[in-house]
């Protein structure tokens, strides 16, 4: 078993808005859906989710705001799952309520060092 | 001549009273001095109230009479006496000053104290609950085989290794240091937890054993919370959780003697003051910023205070045990999880879900199976039960289980 990065993107218009029932469902979605990895035995880590204001810093010590909230795909979090190859970490992948918003999941092995 | 009446359970709960300030008084290198001294109390005890009658003061008979015998074991062991006097010298090294404290706060104390050095990592769990059962319960040898399903020679060795690596560890009876509290007050409570799950689960016959069990780890969580190092929301939430467990006790068998489900019970049969103050606590638990294992299963016992088989039920059990699982894996919670989760979204939705959580050792996997699949597709259902049936330990399981299958043909 190895730990993969699920990183979740999505662009900032797609947020998911309506009613306080609409949002709770939503909400519903990712919980279950965490918790279903987690009733595998096969979460490392929930994760988080990552504030929206940014700051990029460049060769040259040079920082500046960033990336804009305006793009397309900003990473809005991330979470750790474990799977035997990155073939069954992307199925589990496949159950995140992201798409149904026009996000992606990135999914990346995590090298031991 | 007044008849006192002989308190139901007095010589257990002195014997761990006795036994614990008489531990930390001789260190846990000599336990057995300590054990032994609190048994030949209650003998005399036996031998002299059984023919004289009660005294006016029994707990009072039985401190002076302890205080006594260990006053004079350290008389005639004067090698061992020069050991521990170098320990706890007060102004003087006179014998007869050496004061044996039974009040009650060097009780509470000295239990405490007691608690965290049985409750080590350095030996194993049920070693743990062992002891704990032995030594702080005050239970003997032939009980503690009866709640373990075991014998008294094999809890014997497990009773006698675990001491010899406390000894060899030189685990000292005292509170552990304000950095590794956190650690082991995690280490009690697992043994607590586990000491209640002996009585709630066990498939010993003795009912009236396993409530002894479940009580007493109720009593030593109790004791947690009267020190302010340990009273801490994590133990309210143990304590909370053990409340409305045990406020099912009477509904959960019958006149037989057999096991009543759930969904069967009689709620007047539940103890509603157990509950009230299972509540209680749960609301002490919620103060503060910690969030632990036994705060979730303490919400989902609440959960299921109430019998009514609604869907907002049963989406707060499957939320619980969302965050449950994040927290902690477990099989069993895994299991729960994916039935709450069929009464939340439906069978279908869960079957999936069951079918990914890879866990065909275990019988109630199957059975689980078979409930989702009823009147789905009944072939399944009847596959899976019949799997369940065969991997199934307990008579009452097969039975239930047989049950379930005469009812898909039926």
């Amino acid at each position: 078993m190895k730990d993969f990065l699920f990183v979740y993107r999505n662009d900032n218009k797609n947020a998911p808005t309506g009613s306080p029932e609409e949002m709770q469902a939503v909400t519903k979605q990712w919980m279950d859906w965490i918790g279903s990895i987690a009733a595998q035995n096969k979460l490392t880590d929930r994760g988080n989710r990552l504030e929206s204001e940014g700051k990029v810093v460049r060769p040259g010590n040079i920082i500046t705001d960033g990336p804009y909230t305006e793009i397309k795909e900003l990473i809005g979090g991330y979470s750790i799952v474990k799977a035997g190859s990155i073939d069954e970490a992307a199925e589990i992948a496949k159950g995140c309520p992201i798409y149904a918003f026009g996000g992606n999941v990135e999914v990346r092995e995590i090298s031991l060092l | 001549m007044e008849e006192q009446e002989l308190i139901p359970h007095l010589f257990r709960t002195e014997f761990s009273k006795i036994t614990a300030v008489l531990g930390k008084l001789f260190g846990f290198e000599h336990i057995e001095i300590a054990e032994d001294i609190a048994s030949d109390t209650f003998l005399l005890a036996s031998e002299t109230w059984g023919l004289k009658g009660l005294p006016k003061n029994p707990v009072a008979w039985l401190y002076t009479v302890a205080k006594n015998k260990a006053r004079d074991y350290l008389r005639r062991n004067k090698l061992f006496n020069d050991k521990i006097t170098a320990e706890l010298q007060h102004n003087s090294t006179e014998l007869h000053e050496i004061v044996i404290d039974l009040s009650d706060n060097n009780i509470a104390d000295s239990q405490l104290q007691m608690m965290f050095a049985i409750c080590h990592p350095a030996i194993p769990v049920e070693a743990q609950i062992g002891l704990s059962l032995r030594i702080l319960c005050g239970f003997g040898i032939e009980e503690i085989a009866n709640a373990f399903l075991s014998n008294k020679e094999t809890i014997n060795k497990r009773l006698l290794r675990a001491k010899e690596k406390l000894k060899q560890g030189k685990v000292k009876i005292e509170f552990p240091a304000k950095a590794e509290i956190g650690n082991r007050l995690d280490a009690v409570l697992t043994t607590l937890y586990l000491l209640y799950n002996e009585g709630y689960y066990s498939l010993s016959q003795n009912i009236s054993l396993r409530k002894e069990l479940c009580v007493e780890a109720m009593r030593l969580t109790q004791m947690l919370l009267t020190n302010n190092q340990t009273e801490l929301p994590k133990v309210y939430a143990l304590l909370s959780l053990m409340c409305f467990q045990s406020s099912r006790f009477e509904a959960r068998t019958d006149d037989n003697d057999a096991q009543v489900l759930y969904d069967d019970q009689d709620t007047s049969l539940w103890d509603w003051g157990l509950i009230k103050e299972g509540k209680y606590l749960l609301n002490e638990a919620a103060k503060g910023t910690e969030i632990s294992k036994y705060h979730l299963e303490a919400g989902i016992a609440w959960c299921h205070t109430n019998k009514a088989d609604t869907e907002e039920k049963w989406e707060s059990i499957l939320q619980l045990y969302n965050r449950l699982l994040q927290i902690e894996y477990s099989p069993v919670a895994a299991l729960n999880r994916t039935y709450a989760l069929a009464k939340a979204n439906g069978k279908k939705a869960a079957i999936p879900e069951a079918e990914k959580l890879n866990l065909a050792a275990n019988h109630l996997y199957y059975l689980l199976l078979g409930y989702l699949y009823t009147d789905i597709d009944n072939e399944m259902a009847a596959k899976h039960l019949k799997i369940a049936l065969q991997m199934a330990r307990s008579a009452t399981d097969k039975i239930l289980i047989k049950q379930r299958m005469d009812k898909l043909t039926g």
